[in-house]
C-alpha cells in the first residue's frame, strides 16, 4: 500500500485522531492525536490490508520549541510497507499514550524515551528507567540539559 | 483407627511448580538471585534479576545501562557528521563495518549521495567478512557456555585471519573507521583480494569441522534443542531480528527485502531454522542459522571478489556536509539484525537527533517472554543464543 492508501483508510476510520500528514515527504509521515496512540496502532496492526506487524524503532526527540515528540517507524513484513506516525506533546505536560501493549517491541524503546527525554508514555506496563541508573536526576536528550556537576554527592570529574 | 494406606510420592516437574502426583504443591518462596553484572555467561556487563522457584525460573528482568555512554548525545555535539563514525564502531564492537555503513548509508540517503560502484563491492565485502567475524564469536562463546571449550579456539583461530584482513585494509583489528560518508577511508591494499580468495578457500572446510566438532555433538544438542523457544508471532511482535528472528523460521532478511548495497547482484539464500533438532525457534535453531549463514556470507564474499571493479573509492561529496533540514530513517541487516539509524537534520554541520536502533537492545527485550518456565541454567543457553553485545544494547 502507498502512504496515500495507507492515510485514507485511517482516515476513513479515525477522522479526527489524524492532526496531520505530509504525503510527498521522502519518509512519509502521519501526525496522531497522543490520546489516541493505541486504538489507531491497533488497528494499523490487525487491519488485513494493513497489517502493521513490525514496530522498527520509537525515538524521541526535542524539538526544542517546548515540544517533545515520539516517532515511531513502522513495517510490514507481510506487505512490504513501510510508515512513520509521530506524536507530539508539550515539555509542561509529556504524556503520549503507550503503544507497548500493541507491540512488544515498544515496551523498550519508550521506556528509553522517557529515560533520556522524559516523554510519560502513559498506560506504559513498566515505565522506569532503562540506560540510566534508577536515581539519575533530568533528562539528558532534552536540549536545555546541563551536565551535572556532581552525582550522588560526588564531583564528576572532566 | 482405620489404617490408611500411604503410596510413594512421586514427584512431577511442570514449568514453575513442583507437584507430587496427589497433585499437592511443593511450591515454596521463591527466591531472586542477581546473574550479573560481571558473569561469564552474559558475555558482558548484564544484570539479570532472575526469580526462581528452585531451579526454576520464574520471571527475569534484565537490568540494563552499565555500559552506556549516551552516544547519541555525543553525536549532537560533534562538528561534523564524520565524526561519528568512530563512536558507531563502539556500538557494536563486534561489528563494526557493519555499523559504520549503517550511519554512513542513512546520510548518503539523505542527501543522495551515488558512491561509486568499487566503494558498493568493497562494502559488501568488509560487510560480510565482518559477519562471519561476528558469528564466529556467537558460535565460540556460545560453545564456552555450553560448556566446549575447544570450538571456541577454533572459532577464533578463523577470526584471526579475517582481522589480519582488516589490520592491513586500515590498520586496525576491532575498530575500523573504515567505512566513510561517501566512500571509503582507503583503497584496498595490494594482495588484499588474494589473500581475501584465499581465506575463502580455507574458510569454507573449517564450517563443516566446526559442525562435526560442536553443531551436531550430541550434548550441545541436549544443551540447546527445545530451549528457549521463540514463536515466530512473538519475536515478530517484539521486534526482535536477524539470526535470532530466522531461527524462529521467518523468512526475513533486510540484504533483501529492503534492499541496500548491491546484495540484490549476488546468488545467496537466506537461512532460517527449521526445528530439525527440536522445536523450531529453540536455541539450536538461532545456532544453526549463525553457522548457515557463515556459508552464505563465503559464497557473497567470493562473488564479490571476482567482480571487483576498478574505480574511485571517494565520491565528490562536498567538504562540509550539511543535510538540508530532513529527516531519514535507514536499516540495515548487522549481525545481530536491524540496525537502523534515524537521523534529524536542520541544516547544521552536526546532526539535531541521531537514534540508533540497536538490534541486541530490542533482542534482549523478548528475553523474559522466552525464558520463563526453564531451568536456570538454561537461562545461560537462552542468552546465549540470542547473541547480544552490551556496547549496543546499552549505547
Amino acid at each position: 500500500m502507498t502512504a496515500e492508501e495507507i492515510y485514507k483508510s485511517l482516515s476513513a476510520k479515525f477522522g479526527e485522531a489524524l492532526v496531520e500528514s505530509k504525503l510527498d515527504a521522502p519518509q512519509p509521515f502521519l501526525v496522531l492525536d497522543p490520546k489516541r496512540m493505541k486504538e489507531v496502532s491497533l488497528f494499523l496492526r490487525d487491519d488485513e490490508a494493513l497489517q502493521f506487524d513490525f514496530c522498527s524503532c520509537v525515538s524521541g526527540v526535542d524539538y526544542n520549541n517546548g515540544k517533545l515528540g515520539a516517532i515511531y517507524h513502522l513495517a510490514s513484513m507481510v506487505h512490504k510497507h513501510k510508515i512513520v506516525l509521530k506524536a507530539f506533546c508539550t515539555r509542561e505536560n509529556p504524556h503520549i499514550q503507550s503503544v507497548a501493549s500493541v507491540w512488544g517491541g515498544a515496551d523498550w524503546h519508550e521506556r528509553e524515551a522517557y529515560d533520556l527525554l522524559g516523554i510519560i508514555f502513559d498506560e506504559h506496563p513498566d515505565l522506569r528507567r532503562i540506560l540510566l541508573p534508577y536515581d539519575w536526576e533530568g533528562y539528558p536528550l532534552r536540549k536545555d540539559y546541563k551536565v551535572p556537576e556532581f552525582y550522588n554527592g560526588m564531583k564528576v570529574p572532566y | 483407627m482405620t489404617e490408611t494406606r500411604t503410596l510413594p510420592t512421586r514427584y512431577v516437574t511442570h514449568p514453575g511448580e513442583l507437584k507430587t502426583s496427589s497433585g499437592r504443591s511443593l511450591r515454596t518462596d521463591e527466591m531472586i538471585i542477581n546473574m550479573g553484572p560481571q558473569h561469564p555467561s552474559t558475555h558482558g556487563v548484564l544484570r539479570l534479576e532472575v526469580v526462581l522457584d528452585g531451579e526454576i525460573v520464574v520471571d527475569v528482568i534484565p537490568h540494563i545501562g552499565y555500559l552506556h555512554r549516551c552516544f547519541e548525545k555525543h553525536a549532537e555535539h560533534m562538528t561534523n557528521y564524520q565524526q561519528v563514525i568512530p563512536y558507531c564502531d563502539r556500538m557494536d564492537y563486534l561489528s563494526s563495518m557493519n555499523n559504520d555503513w549503517a550511519y554512513a548509508l542513512a546520510v548518503e540517503r539523505m542527501m543522495k549521495i551515488e558512491v561509486p560502484p568499487r566503494v558498493e563491492t568493497i562494502r559488501v565485502i568488509m560487510a560480510e567478512l565482518q559477519r562471519i567475524a561476528s558469528h564466529l564469536i556467537a558460535v565460540g562463546t556460545y560453545g564456552i557456555d555450553m560448556g566446549a571449550f575447544t570450538p571456541f579456539l577454533w572459532a577464533f583461530r578463523d577470526r584471526e585471519r579475517i582481522l589480519d584482513l582488516f589490520e592491513m585494509t586500515c590498520g586496525a583489528r576491532l575498530l575500523y573507521n573504515y567505512i566513510w560518508i561517501g566512500g571509503l577511508s582507503h583503497d584496498l591494499p595490494p594482495g588484499f583480494v588474494d589473500k581475501a580468495k584465499a581465506f575463502c578457500t580455507y574458510f569454507k572446510p573449517n564450517i563443516k569441522e566446526l559442525n562435526d566438532l560442536l553443531s551436531y555433538n550430541e550434548i550441545f544438542v541436549k544443551r540447546t534443542a527445545n530451549v528457549g523457544v521463540l514463536p515466530a508471532d512473538v519475536g515478530i511482535n517484539y521486534g526482535v531480528s536477524g539470526p535470532t528472528l530466522r531461527g524462529s523460521g521467518v523468512n526475513w532478511d533486510l540484504r533483501r527485502d529492503d534492499p541496500y548495497g548491491i546484495y540484490d547482484k549476488f546468488e545467496w539464500e537466506v537461512q532460517v531454522g527449521k526445528g530439525e533438532r527440536g522445536t523450531l525457534g529453540d536455541c539450536w535453531d538461532r545456532y544453526i542459522v549463525r553457522v548457515r549463514e557463515m556459508e552464505e556470507s563465503v559464497k557473497i564474499i567470493e562473488q564479490a571478489l571476482a567482480v571487483l571493479p576498478e574505480g574511485n573509492v571517494q565520491a565528490a561529496i562536498p567538504k562540509r556536509i550539511r543535510p538540508d533540514s530532513a529527516e531519514i530513517y535507514v536499516r540495515t541487516e548487522t549481525a545481530r539484525g536491524e540496525l537502523g539509524f534515524y537521523v534529524v537534520s536542520d541544516g547544521t554541520a552536526s546532526p539535531y537527533r541521531l537514534k540508533a536502533r540497536a538490534p541486541a537492545f530490542v533482542n534482549l527485550s523478548v528475553l523474559p517472554e522466552i525464558s520463563r518456565g526453564c531451568m536456570l541454567a538454561d537461562l545461560v543457553a537462552i542468552v546465549g543464543s540470542v547473541d547480544i553485545v552490551l556496547g549496543e544494547v546499552d549505547r
